[in-house]
């Protein structure tokens, strides 16, 4: 018997607002403790909700963007349960009447094009944080900096039927987040989440079997895992007879498995009800059509135009727009030393390698735009080389100094002085007369060995087309 | 219309939702309150609403926003100030217990 998976994903996505979704308190990363609190985020009695303009236009940017239906009249509900990061009870969302319905997005698998169905988009508000210290003990302590921060869910349809599939759709909808700017995706910072909802059926058959909702997953790589991990689970024991559950159950992270959560945490009864503290929101065709409109370049014209405007090859543009954030990069780069092809390879190679190792995005790498333009410019002006360029870019990745600073600091400035390199040359050759004689002989390839020996006397920092053409001179008229 | 009656299972669930410990004796005298205010707001029933949409508000005011500007928050030792228990700053709570 042969099972096939189908999956259904939820995203959630913390907007790029400067303020929390109803009250006026910062968003900023990594604050102390419920330092950016208010009554309103806090839930104190008689504190009044106003809705963040901006985190809403945001959903219907991403909505449009989804090729979602627009919902002319939105409400605000209230989804009620108990959770101490949850400071009112209840969470303010969106069930009856969400910002956008019934929209798609094209994903590529492998060079194969397929669509994954939106089933809606909606606004709500994120909850604080739990800590639970290491330590033990019978307490949690509880953060509420988050509490209030402005979130958007998108609900994909059951549209993807292999981890390969899932894969395609999180990195993709991950991409058009950041092209959007309405947020920047940063999922080692809990700001974008997914949810995976994981059922198989046999092959060909149309009714969906009982699904598992995995919570838990903070990175792509673990919600493969958690997938990979489904598929064997759940066909193993359809395929001994066994029957399946609808369940919540929670990525493990230490043993590497799904495991239930308790029956008695999965009644869910949220007794959804309109928010009484927050009035509809209209979306009038003349606001919809303001907000499209807004909508920034997106990949495929950013990749056009950087063929046109900076004369790159497709393949590279094709990898500076791969993601947003890395085609900023390069045109602030650009933006300090105008040489595209040179400041492509530089990201292509040496950027994107460290970038993928430490799992950074190109706005947190120690080598800013600056630091690697300014690099550029000194391989340009022959202050280094290229070969000394990349000594260079691993000092400024640990030591975040700028490249003329370490080139002054460890000496490394290209000889660019003919009798210097020549007083080399002439040591190196008296030094080795008998490989000398062999390539007066006619062995050419005995040159490279020379080379190799002037180099290493200049620890790399001669000028290469200086020392080929004095050695060559030296040789011939000795 | 008839009226669906609340059974005491009824109030033993609203009790779990609303974190509620109720006593067995005092399940039958709530199922009985509970019944007799559902059955004064079946008095709505005999009003003819067929004609009117429905609403999720009382106030016709639609479109109410504010812009995205940060004001100040609350000093950390107010904002909690009210908190039972306290550790550095942060709310100390009873644990959560989420996996089996």
């Amino acid at each position: 018997m042969e099972f096939e998976p189908v999956i259904g994903m939820e995203a959630h996505a913390e907007l790029a607002t400067k303020t929390k979704v109803f009250c006026g308190c910062s968003t900023a990363f990594g604050a102390a403790p419920n330092t950016q609190v208010c009554p309103v985020c806090l839930g104190l009695p008689g504190a009044l909700p106003v809705l963040n303009k901006t985190a809403f236009e945001y959903v219907i940017r991403t909505a449009i963007a989804l090729n979602c239906t627009i919902t002319e009249k939105t409400v605000f509900d209230r989804k009620n349960y108990y959770y101490p990061d949850l400071p009112k009870n209840y969470q303010i969302s969106q069930n009856y009447a969400c910002i956008g319905y019934n929209g798609w997005i094209e994903i590529n698998v492998n060079g194969e094009k397929k669509q994954v169905g939106m089933d809606n988009v909606h606004l709500e508000e994120d909850a604080g944080k739990n800590l639970h210290p290491e330590t033990g003990g019978a307490e949690s302590l509880v953060d509420l900096n988050r509490a209030g921060i402005a979130l958007m869910e998108i609900v994909s349809r059951p549209d993807m039927h292999s981890a390969d599939d899932a894969l395609a759709y999180m990195e993709t909808l991950k991409n058009l987040l950041q092209y959007l700017e309405v947020s920047d995706c940063k999922m080692q910072e809990g700001r974008l989440r997914f949810e995976v909802n994981i059922s198989m059926r046999r092959k060909g058959e149309q009714k969906l079997g009982a699904r598992a909702e995995i919570k838990n997953l903070n990175s792509m790589r673990t919600a493969l895992k958690c997938i990979e991990y489904e598929i064997k689970r759940q066909t193993d024991i359809l395929s001994n007879g066994g029957k399946l559950n609808q369940e919540t159950r929670l990525w493990d992270e230490a043993s590497f498995c799904t495991r239930a959560m308790r029956s008695k945490e999965q009644a869910q009864d949220y007794r959804y009800f309109p928010d009484p503290d927050l009035v509809e929101v209209h979306i009038m065709p003349e606001w919809q059509e303001k907000i499209r409109r807004q909508i920034p370049e997106l990949k495929d014209a950013k990749l056009a135009r950087f063929i046109a405007d900076y004369g790159l090859p497709e393949y590279d543009a094709d990898i500076l727009t791969s993601s947003k954030p890395l085609a900023t990069y390069f045109e602030q780069c650009q933006k300090f030393h105008n040489n595209p092809k040179s400041i492509s390879n530089w990201i292509m190679t040496e950027l994107l390698r460290e970038l993928k190792c430490r799992e950074m995005e190109p706005d947190d790498c120690p080598v800013t735009p600056r630091h690697l333009a300014c690099m550029i410019k000194m391989i340009d002006e022959k202050t280094i080389s290229g070969k000394i360029g990349k000594q260079v870019f691993s000092e400024m990745l640990t030591t975040g100094k700028m490249p003329d600073v370490i080139v002054m600091e460890s000496g490394m400035s290209q000889i660019l002085d003919e009798k210097e390199i020549s007083a080399i040359v002439e040591k190196i050759i008296s030094e080795n007369q008998d490989t000398v004689e062999s390539i007066r002989a006619g062995r050419d390839k005995a040159m490279a060995f020379l080379v190799g020996q002037i180099m290493r006397a200049t620890r790399g920092k001669a000028n290469p087309q200086l020392v080929n053409q004095i050695l060559k001179d030296k040789i011939s008229i000795k | 219309m008839s009226l669906k009656r609340i059974s005491p299972d009824d109030v033993r669930h609203v009790a779990l939702l609303s974190r509620l410990r109720l006593a067995e004796e005092e399940i039958p005298p709530y199922t009985d309150v509970l019944n007799s205010i559902l059955e004064y707001f079946a008095k709505l029933n005999e009003l003819d609403t067929s004609s009117v949409s429905p609403t999720s508000h009382s106030i016709e005011m639609r479109n109410v926003f504010r812009e995205d500007i940060p004001q100040p928050s609350l000093p950390v030792d107010k904002a909690i100030a009210n908190a039972p228990e306290v550790e550095d700053n942060y709310f100390r709570v009873p644990k959560i217990i989420q996996e089996m």
